[in-house]
This record gives C-alpha cells, sequence and structure tokens, in this order.
C-alpha cells in the first residue's frame, strides 16, 4: 500500500491515482472496448465469455456481471469507462448516481429530486473526519 | 497576425448535446437552459471568430489507458465525432486548421510546454458540446477548431498555475501565427460536480461562485488551489476547472466579462456559462 495521501479523507470518493489506475487497467480497457459496436454486439451475445478476454481479476469479472458499481470503483475502474457498461445497459448517469449513493433505498428519481434541489450538499461531505462528527 | 479576441468558459455536459439531438430543447427543464446560453450564441453569431481553440478534455473515446498525455493538440484537417456507444452525434464532422495547429505546436514546445501531437482522431462530447452550446444545429460549424486535450481524469492532473501558463504560452503562439484571423478560446468542463462514489450528485455553488468570480478578476488568486481542494470542494470532476484556466491564462491581464449565465442542476452538474472579452 502507498503512503495516506490527503485526498484519502474525502469521503465516498475514488481519486483514479497510479495504485488504482494499476489495478484497474483491465477492467477499464474491457469497457473502453465497448466503443467499438462489434464489441458491444459480442458482449451482448454472452458477457461472461466476452469478459473472458480481458485478464481481469474474478472479482472484477463478478463486479461487472452484478453491475456492482460501487464495487467496479474500489476494484479500480473509472466512472468514464464503467459508465460505457451503464450506457451499453441504457442506464443514464443519473441512475449509476443514484445507485452508486450508498444509499440502497436511494431510487432515480429521489436522486432527480436531490439534483433539482441543488445537489448533495457539500456541507458534512468534505471529509471523513467531518462526516463523523457532522 | 491572428488576435485573439475573447474566451468563453462551457461546462460540456453530455445530456446538453443529448436534448439538442433529440429534439428536447422545448422541455421545460432545456429550455430555461437554452434561454441562458441565448446570449452567447447571439455573440458568437455577431463576432464570427475564424478560429476556435477549444480546451477540453477526452473521456475514453480517442484516448485510453494505454498513452496518457498530461497536455495534447490536434493537428489534422478533420476530426470526426465520436462513438461514445450510442453511436456517433449525429453532428457536423470539426474542420481543424492545420497550419495554425502545428504552429502552435511548435511555439508550445519551444516554449517548454512538451505537448502530444495528435494527426487523427475522433472527438467526444468534451469539445462538440461547447460547440452545440455556442453554434445550436447549423449544417457545418461556422469556425475551424484546434482540439486541446487536458488529462483531467487520471491523477496527477496539471495544476491550475501550469494550466494558466499553459494558456499564456498558447498566447504567444496565437500572437505570432501569420493569418489576419479572428481567434476565440474555450475552456471548458466543470463547474462543480461529482459523477462517482457514494458522494455522487455533490454541488457547491458557493465555491463555484467565489472561483468564476475571481478566474475573471484576478485569476493569480486561485493558482494555488490543489488538486486534493478541487476534490473536496468541487467534487472529483469538478478539477475540470483546470481547463478555464488555460482560456483564461491566454487572455488580457484584464478583460470585460460581458455574459454569464449558471444553472444548478443540468445533469448532475452545476452549468457555468461566461464570456470574456479582450479589451484591446
Amino acid at each position: 500500500m502507498r503512503e495516506t495521501r490527503d485526498y484519502d479523507d474525502i469521503p465516498g470518493t475514488y481519486i483514479f491515482d497510479g495504485e488504482h489506475s494499476r489495478a484497474g487497467y483491465h477492467l477499464n480497457m474491457f469497457c473502453m472496448s465497448l466503443n467499438e459496436v462489434v464489441n458491444r454486439q459480442a458482449f451482448a451475445d454472452n458477457q461472461s465469455t466476452y469478459l473472458d478476454r480481458y485478464p481481469m481479476t474474478v472479482e472484477q469479472k463478478t463486479a461487472v456481471l452484478d453491475r456492482d458499481w460501487l464495487a467496479m470503483l474500489r476494484l479500480g475502474g473509472n466512472i468514464y469507462y464503467t459508465f460505457k457498461i451503464a450506457v451499453f445497459d441504457q442506464l443514464s448517469m443519473q441512475h449509476v448516481a443514484a445507485l452508486m449513493s450508498g444509499n440502497a433505498a436511494m431510487t432515480v428519481d429521489d436522486f432527480r429530486q436531490m439534483m433539482l434541489a441543488g445537489g448533495r450538499p457539500i456541507d458534512g461531505n468534505r471529509s471523513k473526519k467531518e462526516q463523523q462528527h457532522g | 497576425m491572428a488576435k485573439l479576441i475573447a474566451g468563453i468558459g462551457t461546462s460540456h455536459i453530455p445530456a446538453i448535446g443529448a436534448a439538442m439531438d433529440s429534439g428536447k430543447t422545448e422541455e421545460a427543464y432545456w429550455q430555461s437552459l437554452f434561454e441562458g446560453i441565448q446570449p452567447a450564441r447571439d455573440w458568437m453569431a455577431e463576432k464570427k471568430p475564424e478560429v476556435c481553440i477549444i480546451v477540453y478534455n477526452d473521456h475514453a473515446s480517442a484516448f485510453s489507458l494505454e498513452a496518457i498525455s498530461t497536455f495534447a493538440i490536434g493537428v489534422a484537417d478533420e476530426f470526426p465525432p465520436a462513438d461514445e456507444g450510442y453511436g456517433p452525434r449525429q453532428v457536423p464532422t470539426v474542420q481543424g486548421h492545420s497550419r495554425f495547429a502545428w504552429h502552435i505546436a511548435e511555439s508550445l514546445i519551444l516554449d517548454d510546454f512538451d505537448m502530444t501531437i495528435i494527426n487523427k482522431m475522433p472527438v467526444d462530447h468534451g469539445l462538440t458540446v461547447p460547440l452545440s452550446v455556442m453554434y445550436d444545429q447549423p449544417a457545418q460549424w461556422p469556425c475551424q477548431v484546434i482540439p486541446v486535450c487536458v488529462n483531467v481524469i487520471q491523477y496527477p492532473q496539471p495544476s491550475g498555475k501550469r494550466c494558466y501558463n499553459l494558456g499564456k504560452a498558447i498566447r504567444r503562439a496565437v500572437d505570432s501565427f501569420d493569418e489576419d484571423i479572428n481567434v476565440v478560446i474555450m475552456g471548458t468542463g466543470g463547474m462543480s460536480h461529482q459523477l462517482q462514489g457514494e458522494r455522487a450528485g455533490v454541488i457547491n455553488t458557493e465555491f463555484d461562485k467565489k472561483w468564476l468570480n475571481a478566474m475573471v478578476e484576478d485569476p493569480q488568486s486561485i493558482l494555488d488551489i490543489s488538486r486534493t481542494e478541487y476534490f473536496r470542494e468541487a467534487g472529483s470532476e469538478g478539477i475540470e476547472l483546470v481547463m478555464w484556466l488555460i482560456m483564461r491564462g491566454a487572455l488580457d491581464a484584464d478583460v470585460d466579462e460581458v455574459y454569464r449565465f449558471t444553472r444548478v442542476p443540468v445533469s448532475n452538474t452545476h452549468y457555468g456559462l461566461t464570456v470574456l472579452e479582450n479589451q484591446n
């Protein structure tokens, strides 16, 4: 593990640094492949078989097949890459955002309403310390 | 000689392009946004710059993790819209200005900015949405475009100060180009937003407002904002604002802000638009 960095204290945020990028390289490159229509078709035909083309870890493959968006981030995924799976599933960024919210009960409508009301408040969400002492 | 007349800051939210492409601009949610944008379109229609330098980031469309450039410049004659998973946007192919772009690339590298030079690349919503924002839906884009791509995805992103100084170097390159053309530079992305993680949806209008005021009036005062402060205060994707500092660095020290419009939300983002004219 690398040294502690000041951004580690930001809650619910996965900074895509070198360690992250190294862990997620093949996961992200699989996502990137969905830019091409022929690959989208192959993925649609058999998702699990298609994933075997990429030397991803079992955990990464499972996270993709389960559409576990937070797990993908924890395993080195970057949102601009993993979002390509959402596009494949015809889900909007707000769908995925609601699913990542860490609140299992949050629906897409809840998320949309939160955005219309001014977004997730920054106060209370700046640091893990702030959240704990909230 | 070429003349840099103005800078524009605008978010490059893909949903704006999607709303235009799918004919949703009359829906109430979008109507108020496009009303807010209209004065900037009118300004653009009046000024008619021959070339726009568009500073943006690619979103895993032209570039993957195979090679990550901090700063890159497109020198091709044209740039086709990228397929971002939906098929390419049905917008005109972007026309480049190869001779000007090469002039800028050489000038920047001689000026100690080690640019990656790109002869072939598709351009994604990061570049085409700002064009849609400023020009609506023409049959052809009315300007030639020089894309400047900035890595804002892979940490560590370039600092605000480095970006501002790159803007200054771009200005020197524009000033020394031998065609009598008017040039506008766009800084795109931002303002506060976070697309990922449990904190997705975070918006910080107070930070954005202060940042925007300072960017216009006293950019020096915000050049030392750290990456972590951007992540923390403006959301992990809010660090895109450093691209506006490239635009600002290319302008005169004093500028006239002739238009500003902001709105919360557009998609998951605090939308910002500003038009800054050089005074000379």
